[in-house]
């Protein structure tokens, strides 16, 4: 088939980069882990971190949905929201995910769940009072294209080394488990064991923590783009992000901190952070998307067959 | 989706199927003697209109062959979710079902067949129910609509229908697909 749908290479390069560094860490943990830690700790801890990453994701549309207070609705309590995704589903081909509603006045929308075929998508009652009907389905197309790239999946992945340092760090608070200090009792005059472990754990931690928020700002870019071409409304998308930042900014902080622990899986972040911005956001600036989204309205815009017919000029 | 694709975050687009859609002639010969219901000769196609020029031109160009010959003229037009409907009027059902196929493949050749959502012909009975058969172009499977009144569908005689063309069409199985399309234009 024909298709305007254009990857964007650098994308999926620096993504793919990201996804290397935190792949990475992983086998470093998990290898410093068995190296250092002797005995059967290493696996517990190691096992005990990949159950926790495993159970979020699992039991991701559950837990989201509790978090955000959300409730469930048929299509006869939406009907509009309902056949606007009916809609969006029957392009992409992709079965139909559970619909709910928040609400909160926070202008914003989210998907979650295991795989495709179990997944929600969560729209606030905030964002539909302010949408329209064309500017809700760009949101809807970037929120399917992320339960269609397995965002969920691929972000528990990829925190799973961040998750397992995580715990590390927090034993070596109370002691390390009481695993790290054998070995430096032999050894006075060096440095201790659990120094450098915890030194490592730190830097690890905080390797991962900037390649998380690197890879979600890329997998926000691929949605935006995705949702953008299946709706064909580049313009829509753009217009909403635009009234939902606006919206976001203006809002009290008490009610942006409720929010804030589900800020991976929004479509703007509820958090307007000064300093360290470009860091660690989980998503990539309003500018970045609107550019993207203004490249893609010229790539819809041109005609494959190279020019106009005569009547519109050359 | 592929592994990679998963990893790439990229979504491959869907392309519409197309073949099904020949089956309309001897499944409309099955519901008129298994049923009594016979085509109105109206049959009208759903997309998504993308923005910019490519999409407004390739879309008049589609209009323009379509008018070119004596029948009546394809009537355009945009129902509440922003979805393009071009209404195509025709009694005979072959002729019918090459018009819905041409909007497909000019749309499909200028690189919009994402766009495309569904298309149906209607039918009536001599006691003047309505019922339309909907084509899903990218899952290539047909479902009976019956409205009946406002916001309500005739279940009944969808389900009825939907036994009486098994083994002419491929009906969709998930009914959760067999989406409503309210005051749809041709119904």
């Amino acid at each position: 088939m024909k298709s305007r749908f254009v990857a964007d290479h650098g994308l999926t390069a620096r993504m793919t980069g990201a996804m290397f560094v935190l792949g990475l860490l992983f086998v470093v943990v998990i290898v410093g882990l068995m190296l250092i830690v002797r005995g059967p700790f290493a696996i517990i801890i190691g096992l005990i971190g990949l159950g926790i990453a495993w159970y979020q994701w699992y039991a991701s549309d559950t837990l989201a949905l509790k978090a955000m207070r959300a409730r469930v609705v048929q299509p006869h309590e939406a009907p509009e929201l309902h056949a606007i995704i009916d809609r969006l589903c029957a392009m992409a081909d992709m079965p139909k995910p559970v619909v709910a509603i928040a609400y909160t006045d926070l202008p914003n929308a989210f998907a979650t769940g295991r795989s495709p075929s179990r997944a929600a998508v969560c729209v606030t009652t905030g964002i539909l009072d302010k949408l329209t009907v064309d500017e809700l389905e760009g949101v809807l197309a970037h929120e399917l294209s992320h339960v269609a790239h397995r965002d969920v999946l691929v972000m528990t992945l990829a925190s799973s080394a961040g998750i397992i340092t995580g715990m590390l760090l927090r034993g070596s608070m109370y002691g390390g488990f009481g695993m790290f200090g054998r070995r430096s009792s032999s050894n006075n005059n060096g440095v201790p064991v659990w120094l450098i472990v915890l030194l490592a754990a730190i830097v690890v931690y905080a390797i991962s923590f900037f390649a998380i928020k690197l890879l979600s700002r890329y997998r926000e870019l691929a949605a935006d783009r995705a949702g953008a071409f299946l709706t064909g409304k580049p313009s829509s998308l753009a217009n909403a992000l635009t009234k939902i930042t606006g919206d976001i900014a203006a809002i009290p902080q008490r009610d942006l901190r409720a929010a804030e622990p589900m800020n991976a899986f929004f479509i703007a972040p509820a958090v307007s952070g000064v300093s360290w911005k470009t860091l660690t956001s989980t998503h990539p600036s309003l500018e970045q998307r609107l550019e993207q989204l203004a490249e893609i309205a010229t790539q819809l815009g041109r005609r494959l067959d190279g020019g106009f017919s005569p009547g519109q000029g050359a | 989706m592929g592994f990679w694709d998963t990893l790439s975050g990229r979504t491959k687009p869907v392309a519409p199927k197309l073949d099904a859609l020949f089956a309309l002639p001897s499944a409309s010969i099955t519901l008129q003697v298994g049923a009594n219901f016979t085509m109105t000769g109206r049959g009208a196609v759903c997309f998504r209109p993308a923005d910019g020029p490519a999409f407004a031109q390739t879309l008049s160009d589609v209009v323009e062959l379509l008018d070119q010959d004596d029948d009546p003229d394809v009537e355009q037009s945009t129902d509440e979710y922003g979805f393009t409907w071009l209404l195509v009027r025709q009694n005979d059902m072959g002729a019918l079902v090459t018009d819905l196929h041409a909007v497909t493949t000019s749309l499909e050749a200028q690189g919009f067949g994402q766009s495309m959502l569904c298309a149906l012909v209607s039918f009536t009975d001599p006691s003047g129910r309505g019922l339309a058969l909907v084509y899903l172009y990218k899952q290539g499977t047909f479902y009976p609509f019956a409205p009946a009144g406002q916001q309500r569908r005739d279940n009944v005689l969808e389900l009825q229908t939907r036994d009486q063309l098994k083994q002419d069409l491929p009906i969709e199985k998930d009914l959760s697909r067999w989406m409503a399309l309210w005051g749809a234009p041709g119904l």
